[in-house]
């Protein structure tokens, strides 16, 4: 097991740069998860650790060495990909020790590997199938295997469920995260689905456009985004961003959504907001939770308004609520019995003690 | 499907009995329909294989003038003949040295070609095959003045080092050497092809999958392009040890067998024996004998298929 560091790291196919200059610090025992739209750069990030992609510039180090010229087979990583990589001519169990074979383990030791690992993922009455006999979530599991028999110093996961149903993807997260819990080497997850980050991850990487937009704990990233385009893809349903403005009414700091609507900022936000010019174009960044429907006594810092409800979508636990403020679309979440319907009208309410505001231009979160 | 209107054709029979009933129920009939279709080929190969063929085993059976039934005296005579067993010697060798190359070389090649980038690729493909798509006859003309003794481009080369002349197509080994580099030269391209079509359908996610785990490239060949490609390589082979074993053409414009008959193949003996010698009985004797050793090689291919179906 090893600590894994990027320093500036660039990725440069002819003139398009996919990778633009990356610092990561990894540490020992750490699941990270890098994720991002398609074509940000996260999986040609992951193949740079592996060496299955040389780096046009920076240092990528595991463990304390410089390996950007160290090729895959001598990084000592394990890595599994999204459509497994099975070798379908090789039963499970060759499957599993064919990177042990290459180096000449003595045979009881592979074959105490083996049995540990399929023990681990409850595989064992699989060992003697060929790929081709296996289920998607049973053909994850080998290639999981394949990867802790190794016992390398880093693991590297690149998009592995994107190729399960939903139910399956959900049963093996909790697999991973198991499986993490025990052998505890570290880990790097690529993926495109910002759940699967959330609930996997020690710490998230996002990246959008080859660049890191934000690093931190799954909470952090919730509730203190640092730009746009993380407070908008992380959470489900997205948030919203409202166009609004800053006024001063009466010595007090409030904000102005439309003609009809503005709201007293609380007064831990008045002060955090004040220095603002107010001829700023501002967005208001709200989460569906945090609009939700109005009760007689609303706490401090919540303010309600009247709104006419386009459509509804019930949940189950909840209804989803979409409607508009200007035209610009806004979704809520309230309870399923506060007699939401479409094209209705009703009072929601909404919690400025959760409130965002970005700058427009620049997409930072003030 | 079928059986419920054979059923219904039973009850009608039962009830009516009528003739005409009975032929529209039988014509009906998905089978019968599908030999119908299938009735102008299966004319065609009894005409074209199974007529030929048995005419040929008639023809063995009788003597030199054609007038009298011997029965297997021919194939006795054969048994007793040392030029036969050269033959069948020589047969073996050629079709099998040639076919190693040819798997070799192509297997070769084709990685080469697999390597270079997409832009380029199609550009080598396309002269790579230009040995197989030329006719063969007309290529070994071409090699036939390559290899001639005084005048040759290849003696004219090896004089300014020294070397020759070589007697290419007069002395035994190098006139076995000569067919079989003419053979291994037209085939294979035909190797190359297949094995790059095989190559192109190996994901590439195996071999790094591979480079992970920790494989050299040859421990890469070994353990994922070999194993991934072994349909593809047992089909080609026998597909091509039966082509190259009823070679005629090669050795036919080469050295007609010589010298000495130390060439000679089935085909090219059977023609000398049947065609040249005028004893048409016994070059259908020879041509015979290829028949059982093709056998073997066709009933591997034909067991492969039926294998390579079940998988898919």
């Amino acid at each position: 097991m090893a600590d894994v560091a990027l320093r500036k790291v660039v990725k440069r196919y002819d003139d398009i740069e996919a990778v633009r200059g990356i610092d990561l610090d990894i540490a020992d025992h750490e699941f990270i998860v890098l994720v991002g739209p398609s074509g940000c750069g996260k999986s040609t990030t992951l193949r740079m650790i592996a060496g299955l992609e040389d780096i046009s510039d920076g240092d990528i180090m595991i463990g304390g060495d410089v390996v950007n010229d160290v090729p895959p087979k001598d990084r000592d990583i394990a890595m599994v990909f999204q459509n497994y990589a099975l070798y379908p001519h090789m039963t499970v169990a060759e499957n599993m020790s064919f990177g042990l074979r290459l180096k000449h383990y003595p045979k009881a030791e592979i074959k105490a590997r083996v049995t540990e690992a399929a023990r681990l993922l409850d595989i064992t009455d699989l060992i003697d199938r060929k790929p081709k006999q296996l289920s998607g979530g049973q053909r994850q599991r080998v290639a999981m295997g394949r990867a802790i028999v190794r016992n390398p110093k880093v693991f590297l996961f690149d998009e592995p469920l994107s190729n399960l149903d939903a139910k399956l993807r959900v049963q093996m997260r909790i697999e991973i995260k198991k499986v993490h819990q025990k052998v505890r080497t570290t880990t790097v997850y690529v993926t495109h689905d910002q759940v699967e980050a959330m609930t996997l991850a020690d710490r998230v990487v996002v990246m959008n456009k080859g660049r890191i937009e934000q690093i931190g704990t799954p909470n952090e990233l919730y509730h203190k985004p640092a730009t746009r385009f993380v407070a908008g893809f992380i959470g489900s349903p997205a948030m919203n961003f409202i166009p609004c403005r800053l006024e001063d009414v009466g010595g007090a700091l409030q904000i102005r959504l439309t003609d009809r609507i503005a709201f007293a900022l609380p007064p831990a936000r008045a002060t955090r907001y004040n220095a603002l010019p107010r001829t700023d174009k501002l967005l208001l960044g709200i989460r569906p939770e945090h609009l939700t429907e109005s009760h007689a006594h609303l706490g401090p810092g919540v303010e309600s308004f009247e709104t006419v409800l386009d459509v509804t979508e019930p949940m189950g636990m909840e209804t989803l609520v979409y409607f508009g403020l200007d035209g610009t679309p806004i979704c809520g979440r309230v309870d399923p019995n506060a007699g939401a319907k479409d094209g209705a009208p009703m009072r929601l309410a909404m919690d400025l003690n959760n409130m965002h505001l970005l700058n427009e231009a620049t997409g930072a979160v003030l | 499907m079928a059986d419920v209107v054979v059923e219904q054709g039973r009850v009608v029979r039962a009830t009516g009995g009528r003739k005409g009933s009975s032929l529209r129920n039988a014509l009906g009939r998905k089978s019968t329909v599908a030999f119908f279709l299938t009735l102008p080929l299966i004319l065609l190969i009894a005409l074209l294989v199974l007529y030929p063929a048995f005419y040929s085993v008639y023809l063995a059976t009788l003597n030199k003038a054609m007038t009298k039934f011997v029965g297997l005296s021919n194939f006795t005579f054969l048994f007793k003949r040392e030029t036969f067993w050269m033959v069948v010697r020589q047969s073996c060798i050629f079709a099998i040295t040639a076919v190693i190359f040819k798997a070799l070389i192509g297997f070769i090649v084709a990685h080469f070609v697999h390597n270079i980038p997409a832009k380029g690729q199609r550009k080598w493909r396309g002269m790579l095959l230009v040995p197989w798509v030329i006719p063969p006859a007309m290529s070994t003309l071409a090699w036939l003045w390559l290899f001639d003794p005084s005048y040759s481009a290849f003696n004219y080369t090896l004089s300014f080092f020294g070397v020759g002349p070589i007697p290419w197509l007069g002395d035994t080994f190098w006139a076995r050497f000569s067919v079989i580099l003419v053979n291994v030269w037209y085939g294979a391209p035909f190797f190359m092809i297949m094995y790059l079509a095989a190559l192109k359908s190996v994901p590439d996610q195996l071999y790094e999958a591979a480079a992970i785990d920790g494989a050299n490239w040859w421990q890469k060949i070994w353990h994922i392009t070999l194993p991934m490609m072994r349909n593809i390589i047992a089909i080609t082979t026998l597909f091509s040890l039966i082509v190259t074993f009823a070679n005629f053409d090669i050795v036919r414009i080469l050295t007609s067998g010589g010298p000495l008959d130390t060439t000679h193949l089935f085909a090219t003996w059977a023609f000398q024996v049947g065609i040249q010698s005028s004893d048409i009985p016994l070059g259908a004797c020879v041509s015979l004998f290829m028949v059982p050793i093709l056998a073997v090689a066709a009933i591997f291919i034909l067991r492969d298929v039926t294998k390579r179906g079940n998988e898919a």
